[in-house]
């Protein structure tokens, strides 16, 4: 009965998202005010069906309910409650309703909100958001009902894939999803701008918060499923620039660069029609990627259960979608108002550069990405596009990059006098030259590490010399207080951001200088690595929940002094007939002591192991990042909304 | 505020809503973004397209003999079983054909014998070839677990398995009425692999 239930609901959502797009829009074009106004109950509406539909599904999971399909072929009652709640949004099916679910929200949040929207404007943004809303509900029903029964029960499920239990990836998704789907929010603006034909400062201002919020979910959610591929896959990376991870840092890259576009739009009403298209691309990005995941035209860890009917459907919504607003883009956007000029020594020259340089790393990772399906397609030939491609081309583009983000802050808008920010960022030249002086006498070759850990104290000095400059730390260090009080959080948030990512940059030169050991050891015998003893003291059987497995027990010493003991494992899921590694991972604030265990043969175990100077950085480095979004996103500017444009046109007129 | 940065705007303001068209450069451009779609998205079309003829497979290494003739197969019947030889001919008879090569000695061959025997049952035409194998441990076998095969020829010294490039027992092709490699499967068949990816391409073929 309950998924019955939760089928018609989505129904009824997909029948509200359909009036939500329609009745709202039409009103604007027409200045109905009582047509507008049904955008916001619409939009609650639609939050309650999906809302409901998603409560009916995690409750399948949780009874186990055996005549539902996804739960027969996802879930099993062996299985922890987090884990049958997180298989929920863990397969295909599930995982549309939580991205339906999210967007519902997000449309619910605008309408609540937004009562500072103009109302066309609210109501355009609506509508958009309830034709997208509308395209990936038939998309759930026409392909993908997670509520299909079968009949006769089955005794038990068929267990989740073992991978995927784990309390990184329970998480994993919804956060990224959040990031997804904020990105159809700023998408959402772009278009109902495009209808209006009018991007000024107070669009800027309102599409800055979506945009922010969706990018420090995205960081947060991509950072988790980085960490989450660290300790639970084993492989001893962080990122493999598989096709499926660089799908998810296409809409990153877009993202980052809209909300740097937006500061100019709100401050100095230009990049108006770059931002729109910013928006439009990386709503574009967020699709394609869902494309590639789930219509299995690439082969991935991450891919989902692929089917090409499903891929023609999703493929039809990106061409609506993505090939619609492109229509309306190459149509509306010349009469947009052109922009004023500015000295490209400015604070929009230096945003200018950053949009210009994260715009062509996307590029670079969309050409890689799709480049071997392509010659798969047009020249049948099976290339990979692998990591010395990225190392190559990402990194040079990231090196101006990073040189001007420390600067960028620094410089007034309109025209800025380079030698005075040169003067100000002095230190932090001088502690990146010694950083990659110091590293390259150390470690000599390669270069790159050094570089890294240059790169990494000069935007995080230089985040630290913008506040102190803010504040006036040096000059009148007893009004710092007051003045860091009273210092703006979206400033805080900038600094912080850029501090997070030096200090993401310092844990991937750490990575840089990581070393590795596969050995074949006997119980009693030791390895050295990156100057720890590591001595192998015996392997037992263990047995879990819904697994059994071989666990070893590895002691670790330093200079005769005991450091750990790791126990890393092989686990054995019976039902779903695979193995997982486990590896074990001994965090200090300076490295990662990581062994992950192979095979065991005639008494000697295969033992892998790392060592990993400063690797828990990178993941805390992102979630810093993540933190100075929040808090740019507590701004009172946000929370206050923008001027109201009837004042903004009274000026005007 | 800055709404009122319009009145200050530099000459070429000029090209605002009702004034002078933008320059031809720039309304040019702005249709590149779609023109760069309609691109990707036409071959990705032809992507989900191929998947399903099986000319595009982004898993794996695909057999080098699908959407080739497959070699013929000359070869005698397996003496003392009461399922008849075939030659080069029935290969190509008009409708999709299986053609399973298996072993009695293989392991996972009995795993994956309930599904030809259900296959058959659904009136698909199997055809075995019988691996290196001892005519009468292959007929033992088939006694004890059914026989889903219309006609069996024996590779004793493994010669056809060779020109197929087989990768190991079991091992399953799917031929179209006119003896075109279509698929290729390595390993048993399961029921997953069934109707997830024969059971769509048996309907095409049929």
């Amino acid at each position: 009965m309950i998924p019955e239930l939760g089928h018609f609901a989505l129904a009824l959502a997909l029948a509200l998202s359909l009036v939500q797009a329609v009745l709202p829009l039409w009103g604007a074009q027409r200045g109905d005010a009582r047509l507008m106004a049904a955008g916001p109950g619409l939009a609650a509406g639609v939050l309650l069906s999906v809302g409901s539909a998603f409560g009916a599904l995690l409750w399948a999971f949780a009874e186990n309910d055996t005549t539902v399909s996804n739960v027969v072929q996802n879930s099993h009652s062996a299985k922890p409650m987090l884990y049958k709640l997180a298989g929920a949004w863990g397969n295909h099916e599930g995982s549309m309703v939580l991205w339906v679910l999210i967007l519902a929200l997000c449309g619910a949040a605008v309408a609540g909100f937004g009562r500072g929207l103009p109302g066309a404007l609210r109501a355009r943004v609506l509508a958009v958001l309830g034709m997208i809303g509308a395209g990936f509900l038939a998309f759930i029903l026409v392909t993908s009902n997670p509520f299909n029964r079968v009949w006769p029960p089955a005794v038990d499920g068929q267990g989740l894939n073992p991978v995927l239990q784990d309390p990184g990836l329970a998480f994993h998704p919804p956060l990224l999803y959040l990031g997804y789907v904020g990105t159809a929010v700023t998408f959402a603006f772009a278009i109902a701008a495009l209808i209006e034909g009018r991007v000024d400062a107070a669009w800027g201002r309102w599409v800055r918060p979506w945009a922010l919020a969706s990018w420090s979910f995205l960081t947060l959610g991509i950072a988790l499923g980085s960490w989450w591929a660290y300790y639970e896959l084993g492989w001893g990376g962080y990122w493999f620039w598989d096709p499926v991870e660089n799908a998810s840092l296409l809409p990153w890259l877009a993202g980052c660069a809209l909300l740097h576009s937006a500061i100019v739009v709100e401050k100095r009403e230009a990049l108006k029609t770059w931002s729109v298209l910013l928006a439009i691309l990386a709503f574009s990005m967020s699709l394609l990627g869902t494309f590639l995941v789930r219509s299995g035209v690439l082969n991935s860890v991450h891919a989902f259960a692929n089917d090409p009917e499903r891929g023609v459907f999703i493929l039809a919504l990106l061409g609506l979608t993505v090939g619609g607003a492109f229509v309306l883009f190459a149509w509306r956007a010349p009469s947009l108002s052109p922009t004023g000029l500015f000295a490209p020594i400015s604070r929009e020259g230096a945003l200018v550069l950053n949009n210009l340089l994260l715009c062509t790393i996307a590029a670079v990772v969309l050409a890689g990405t799709l480049y071997p399906m392509f010659a798969d397609l047009m020249l049948k030939a099976k290339i990979s596009v692998g990591p010395p491609f990225y190392q190559a081309t990402v990194f040079p583009l990231a090196l101006p990059l990073i040189l001007a983000m420390a600067a960028g802050p620094l410089m007034a808008w309109k025209r800025a006098r380079p030698w005075p920010v040169l003067q100000r960022l002095w230190w932090a030249g001088l502690v990146a030259l010694g950083a990659i002086v110091t590293v390259w006498l150390v470690r000599g070759e390669p270069i790159l590490p050094a570089l890294g850990f240059g790169a990494a104290a000069w935007l995080i000095v230089g985040a630290l010399t913008d506040v102190s400059e803010r504040i006036a730390l040096f000059s009148r260090p007893r009004a710092a207080l007051a003045r860091a009080r009273g210092l703006p959080r979206s400033a805080w948030g900038g600094a912080v951001s850029h501090a997070g990512f030096g200090i993401t940059l310092l844990g991937m030169a750490g990575m840089g200088l990581a070393s590795e050991r596969l050995a074949a050891v006997r119980p009693g015998e030791s390895v050295s690595l990156g100057g720890y003893e590591w001595k192998l003291e015996g392997v037992r059987d263990v047995v879990g929940p819904n697994w059994a497995g071989r666990r070893a027990t590895v002691t670790v010493t330093h200079n005769g002094a005991p450091v750990t003991v790791l126990e890393p494992e092989k686990r054995n899921f019976p039902l779903a007939r695979q193995s997982t590694t486990e590896a074990a991972i001994h965090t200090t604030v300076a490295s990662d002591l990581y062994a992950v265990m192979g095979d065991e043969e005639n008494g000697t175990a295969t033992l892998r192991l790392h060592y990993n100077p400063l690797a828990p950085w990178i993941w805390l480095g992102g979630a810093i990042m993540a933190l100075g979004g929040g808090l740019s996103l507590s701004d009172r500017r946000a929370r206050v909304g923008a001027p109201s444009r009837r004042a903004a046109a009274g000026a005007k007129a | 505020m800055s709404g009122t940065g319009l009145e200050k705007a530099p000459p070429d303001a000029a090209d605002e809503p009702g004034g002078v068209r933008p320059p031809l450069g720039r309304r040019v451009l702005v249709w590149a973004p779609l023109g760069l779609a309609v691109g990707g998205g036409l071959g990705f079309w032809a992507m989900l397209r191929g998947m399903r003829d099986g000319s595009y497979d982004p898993r794996g290494v695909p057999s080098a003999l699908v959407g080739k003739p497959a070699p013929a197969l000359a070869l005698p019947a397996v003496p003392g079983l009461a399922v008849p030889g075939f030659g080069p001919e029935a290969l190509a008879a008009g409708g999709p054909v299986l053609l399973n090569f298996w072993a009695s000695w293989c392991v996972p061959c009995v795993v994956e014998h309930p599904q030809l025997v259900a296959l058959q049952r659904r009136g698909v035409r199997l055809l075995g070839v019988n691996y290196k194998d001892k005519p009468a441990d292959a007929a033992r076998f088939l006694a004890q677990h059914g026989n889903p095969f219309a006609g069996m020829v024996a590779d004793t010294d493994g010669r056809a398995g060779i020109e197929y490039g087989l990768y190991g027992v079991p091992e399953t092709y799917l031929l179209d009425g006119r003896g075109t490699v279509r698929w290729r499967w390595a390993g048993p068949l399961m029921p997953d692999t069934l109707s997830a990816e024969l059971e769509p391409l048996l309907r095409r073929y049929a």
